[in-house]
């Protein structure tokens, strides 16, 4: 299990975890449990580049498709390209499950985020 | 919003909870995939006491249904259930639904929960003389249990010889665990399996039997997003999807359950028409080739040109595919014929395939 003090978390439950610049993104236990049954990961073009808020990539359950928005802005660098053919890999370990890393434009973006203390606290008022 | 006796014990059972159709419903349990699966594979038991039923009885009421329906009515005997489109002037469909002829002159209508006030209002502006119409939705609980499991498990808890009811037919006084129920072989999976009216002040008590009967078999509670894949597996069309007030019969493919030679009734002139002069749409299944899920809307096309919209689409669980029935212009509705599906604005390929998508053995 990742160490959730690494992790940063926005209010449509995607979560960014950095690496110096790099930074991984995915979505939340929270999300991946609302979502149900992932079935289908549509993954980013590498070379992309995103500002913070544009759609990263969809994810679809069984029932609907979700879009997944970047929480920073930057470069799409690499995809998880076993996503494409285990889906279910979000539902099973979602913090071990990043969509796509992008290199980050500017660090302190991820100031702007929650923490996972917060971010807890958000869903719970949320539900 | 309305709640079925069961919403409690649905909450209990950790369910997800969704509005549908007025009512709020258990959309899934444990997970759709899981109990899909385990209604092909086992069974699984439905709360879908939000479907609607109206009462029509008096001396002309044969002859009012086989006016207000597509289907022929008059040939089934008193056990017998018939499922029939209820159409328009035009042609377009108000609700399809379930017949079943209680005796000469009494039948009860299941209709779909969010139609059910439209169809009351529908059925008596049409009212004649010598029927009386009743909307009884208030008195009936209604469970599915379906599954090749669900013979097996409901023997347990009756003695009612029920390889005797074929399928359509039904028993109106079947005692199962003491309690008093309808028991109907049918419903909406694609499996074998019963739908079970009972009282909403047994239902609690039902829904715990036929659960803790069911243990050994591996009967599980299942939701609305279970029977929705499962339907849809089935090519069993959705009333708001594969039908609808602007979408016929015969385009829906469902020919079969339009009588046009029953003499009159609601619709008949117009699907006449259609009949003669072929349908200019026609409902499809189809595979996708590339990768993408179709939904619900997304449009469909062919040799450049839009033909088409997608009436339902989903990964399929049974077949690990991603599938979809769609409303296509007629010169495409030949198996094998290529076509795209507009998914976030890329035209995916995709082959239109035979239905069902699925079939029990």
């Amino acid at each position: 299990m990742a160490d959730m003090k690494d992790f940063r978390f926005s209010r449509e439950h995607e979560w960014v975890r950095a690496e110096g610049k790099k930074a991984y993104i995915g979505i939340s236990d929270y999300a991946q449990n609302a979502l149900g049954d992932i079935v289908f990961v549509e993954l980013p073009e590498t070379g992309a580049k995103l500002s913070a808020g544009d759609v990263l990539g969809v994810v679809e359950s069984v029932k609907a498709a979700s879009d997944i928005y970047s929480p920073v802005s930057g470069t799409v660098i690499e995809t998880n390209q076993e996503l494409a053919d285990a889906p279910e890999k979000i539902n099973e370990a979602p913090y071990d499950s990043w969509i796509a890393v992008v290199e980050l434009d500017d660090e302190s973006e991820l100031d702007e985020l929650m923490d996972f203390d917060d971010y807890e606290k958000f869903c719970k008022e949320e539900a | 919003m309305k709640k079925t006796p069961l919403y409690d014990r649905h909450l209990k059972l950790g369910a997800k909870m969704i509005e549908f159709g007025g009512w709020m419903m258990p959309v899934q349990y444990e997970g759709i995939l899981e109990e899909h699966e385990g209604v092909r594979n086992a069974a699984g038991l439905f709360d879908v006491s939000h479907m609607g039923e109206i009462l029509i009885r008096g001396h002309e009421a044969l002859q009012f249904i086989q006016k207000l329906v597509t289907n022929d009515i008059s040939k089934a005997a008193a056990g017998q259930a018939v499922y029939s489109p209820m159409c328009n002037p035009e042609g377009g469909v108000v609700d399809d639904l379930l017949i079943y002829r209680l005796g000469e002159q009494e039948f009860l209508l299941v209709v779909n929960a969010a139609n059910t006030e439209k169809d009351y209002r529908w059925i008596t502006e049409h009212k004649e003389a010598g029927v009386h119409i009743e909307d009884v939705s208030y008195q009936y609980s209604l469970l599915a249990l379906q599954g090749p499991k669900a013979e097996s498990i409901l023997k347990k808890l009756t003695d009612e010889p029920l390889e005797e009811i074929r399928y359509y037919r039904f028993r109106p006084d079947v005692e199962i665990n003491g309690i008093k129920t309808l028991v109907s072989r049918s419903g909406y999976t694609g499996e074998d399996g019963f739908e079970i009216y009972v009282s909403p002040d047994k239902v609690e008590k039902l829904w715990d039997d036929l659960l803790e009967a069911g243990k050994e078999e591996g009967l599980k509670p299942a939701g609305l997003g279970a029977r929705d894949t499962l339907r849809f597996e089935a090519a069993l069309p959705l009333y708001g999807h594969e039908l609808s007030e602007e979408i016929s019969p015969l385009e829906a493919g469902l020919g079969r359950f339009v009588k046009l030679n029953k003499g009159e009734f609601i619709g008949r002139s117009a699907l006449a028409a259609q009949d003669v002069q072929g349908v200019k749409r026609k409902l499809v299944g189809f595979e996708m080739t590339d990768r993408g899920i179709p939904r619900h809307g997304y449009d469909i096309y062919a040799d450049g040109d839009k033909i088409g919209f997608v009436t339902t689409g989903s990964y399929s669980p049974t077949l690990r595919k991603n599938i979809g029935l769609g409303l296509v212009k007629a010169g495409y509705s030949e198996t094998g014929t290529e076509i795209q599906v507009a998914v976030r604005n890329k035209n995916l390929k995709a082959v239109v395939v035979k239905t069902p998508f699925y079939k029990r053995k």
